[in-house]
């Protein structure tokens, strides 16, 4: 009978930017099982946006999280134009997918970076980030923000792309090109990386159908699931690109996926860039007076995965149940079956491969007992008790 | 000269606690240390412990699971420290502020000494923030 040693990653750690804690149990080097906390990111915001106005809840979702700041206002949109039932404009649908794609092309860099950085490759993580800052120099031209660009609204987008700022586009993408094959070429060919990230953190594809994983950490394994294929939204069947898998599932599958989906953005860029040319003239947002009632299901895939937004409205100007999902609350379940029987040196960058992303996760969850298997209370319920406990008092004194 | 200005003449070092945040402006922080900006210049560095630290960066707006943290992190620096309250939701609590799990801004749990707003603020706002504290009085 072996003792395990409890390893604490977090919550705040040097390691991580956000809070969360890891707890690996291990023995000796290696890591045997895998517990994780989360709630340090907790702020209410599904809650929140049933106080705000449905112009006013696409600064919220937002500021969900600030790497896929796009993705949730697209999916946000794509749900409450769902319920009115238009479609935007082709030249709204253009420009969407120019900042969508242009948030994939910033985030995979910046996970680039990271993953150099736990590696241990400090050059990599310098050179991935002075490469991404093209990339949001190009976001403060369009939008007028480096993160958090308040482009969407519901019906369009807020501001229109200049035909005279398509050059200055155009060339940052071709620079681009080059420094991404640059930086493929360094991770791709170095020996030490190979070593470090292929066999590492390997998930099959049953164990990503297993655990419902989405995104690139899906697409590493084979499993070609790609909300912009899938089912198709904004500019993306207006123009051709393939979805990239990989097969090996470890680590280095999914930086080699994300690389090359990067080259996929520049293209998808390049065609839309065109589509904008072709559709000018055209409104960037339709005059929406009212959102009538019902219910709008939106989706979109941001770098990490699919993004799902569900808003039920009761005809009144904000949302009366506004449900979010994001790509890392299933993808961090991953880490079961990735970090176990690795050595602790090892799981650094397993966890880091998903990508994950806290502030998104941060979701009211229901608990169950483990044990019972009995469900456990929720917020509402201890809501409800409360009322009760008043109640009862009520009746007493009265 | 005093101890406490002597300590901030230069060469600060910071620790970053990202509490409740959108992760903008911890990535900002991060981005000022790549070769754009590169605040090591001024001799600033990212330290894993802020036992270690001059300065303590807090962003994002703080909920009631992190005040504590927050709260034990402040009593486990070494004095003197700098407290630097980043972007919109440390200085007052921004978009989150009326949020349920909201604890109180930054100022209202530990003292602040310099704020830097912006959602997130650029850059440059933390390298002039942070600069400014160095050469204060």
């Amino acid at each position: 009978m072996s003792k395990k040693t409890l390893i604490p990653i977090g919550p705040y750690h040097p390691l991580q930017e956000e809070p969360e804690l890891f707890k690996l149990y291990c023995d000796g080097e290696i890591v045997r099982d895998i517990k994780w906390e989360t709630g340090y990111n907790h702020r209410g915001i599904e809650k929140l946006s049933e106080s705000k106005t449905y112009d006013q809840v696409f600064f919220l979702v937002e500021r969900i999280c600030g790497i896929c700041s796009t993705s949730h206002p697209f999916a946000f949109a794509n749900a409450v134009e769902e319920i009115i039932g238009v479609e935007v404009t082709d030249r709204a649908k253009y420009i969407r997918s120019i900042i969508g794609e242009l948030e994939r092309i910033h985030s995979h860099l910046l996970w680039v970076g990271l993953a150099g950085h736990f590696l241990g490759y400090n050059t990599v993580f310098m050179w991935a980030w002075k490469y991404r800052e093209p990339v949001l120099d190009l976001f403060e031209m369009i939008t007028g923000n480096r993160n958090s660009y308040a482009m969407f609204r519901v019906g369009g987008v807020r501001r229109d792309i200049d035909e005279s700022k398509i050059p200055e586009i155009q060339s940052v993408l071709d620079g681009l090109k080059t420094k991404t094959d640059l930086l493929a070429g360094a991770v791709m060919d170095d020996p030490v990386i190979h070593a470090r990230t292929k066999g590492v953190g390997i998930l099959t594809k049953q164990d990503i159908l297993d655990y419902a994983a989405v995104g690139p950490t899906a697409r590493a394994s084979g499993v070609a699931i790609d909300v912009r294929k899938d089912d198709p939204y904004a500019a993306y069947p207006l123009v051709n690109w393939k979805v990239i898998t990989a097969e090996a599932g470890d680590v280095f599958a999914k930086a080699e996926v994300r690389l090359l989906e990067m080259y996929e953005s520049v293209s998808i860029i390049e065609q839309c860039l065109k589509g904008l040319q072709k559709s000018a003239g055209q409104d960037i947002a339709l005059k929406i007076k009212e959102i009538p009632e019902g219910m709008g299901m939106g989706r979109a895939e941001a770098p990490r995965g699919e993004v799902f937004h569900c808003v039920f409205s009761d005809g009144s100007n904000s949302p009366a149940r506004h449900k979010i999902r994001a790509p890392s609350y299933v993808n961090i379940a991953t880490f079961k079956k990735a970090c176990i029987g690795q050595t602790i040196a090892d799981a650094t960058i397993s966890l880091a491969a998903v990508d994950p992303c806290y502030c998104c996760t941060e979701r009211m969850a229901v608990a169950y007992d483990s044990k019972s298997g009995k469900r456990l209370m929720n917020a509402r319920e201890l809501t409800e008790l409360s009322f009760q406990r008043t109640s009862e008092i009520k009746n007493k004194l009265i | 000269m005093g101890f406490k200005d002597y300590c901030f003449k230069k060469s600060l070092w910071v620790f970053h606690f990202g509490g409740a945040s959108c992760n903008n402006c911890d990535i900002e922080i991060l981005d000022c240390l790549t070769p754009r900006h590169d605040l090591e210049r001024f001799g600033i560095l990212l330290v894993g412990s802020v036992r270690h630290a001059d300065v303590l960066l807090v962003n994002g707006s703080i909920n009631k699971r992190d005040k504590e943290r927050l709260l034990e992190i402040y009593h486990q620096a070494p004095r003197p420290i700098l407290v630097v309250a980043i972007g919109a939701c440390g200085c007052t609590g921004g978009i989150f502020a009326e949020g349920m799990t909201f604890a109180g801004p930054v100022d209202k749990i530990i003292p602040v000494d310099a704020y830097i707003p912006g959602c997130p603020p650029k850059p440059e706002a933390l390298i002039a923030g942070i600069v400014k504290l160095a050469g204060r009085k």
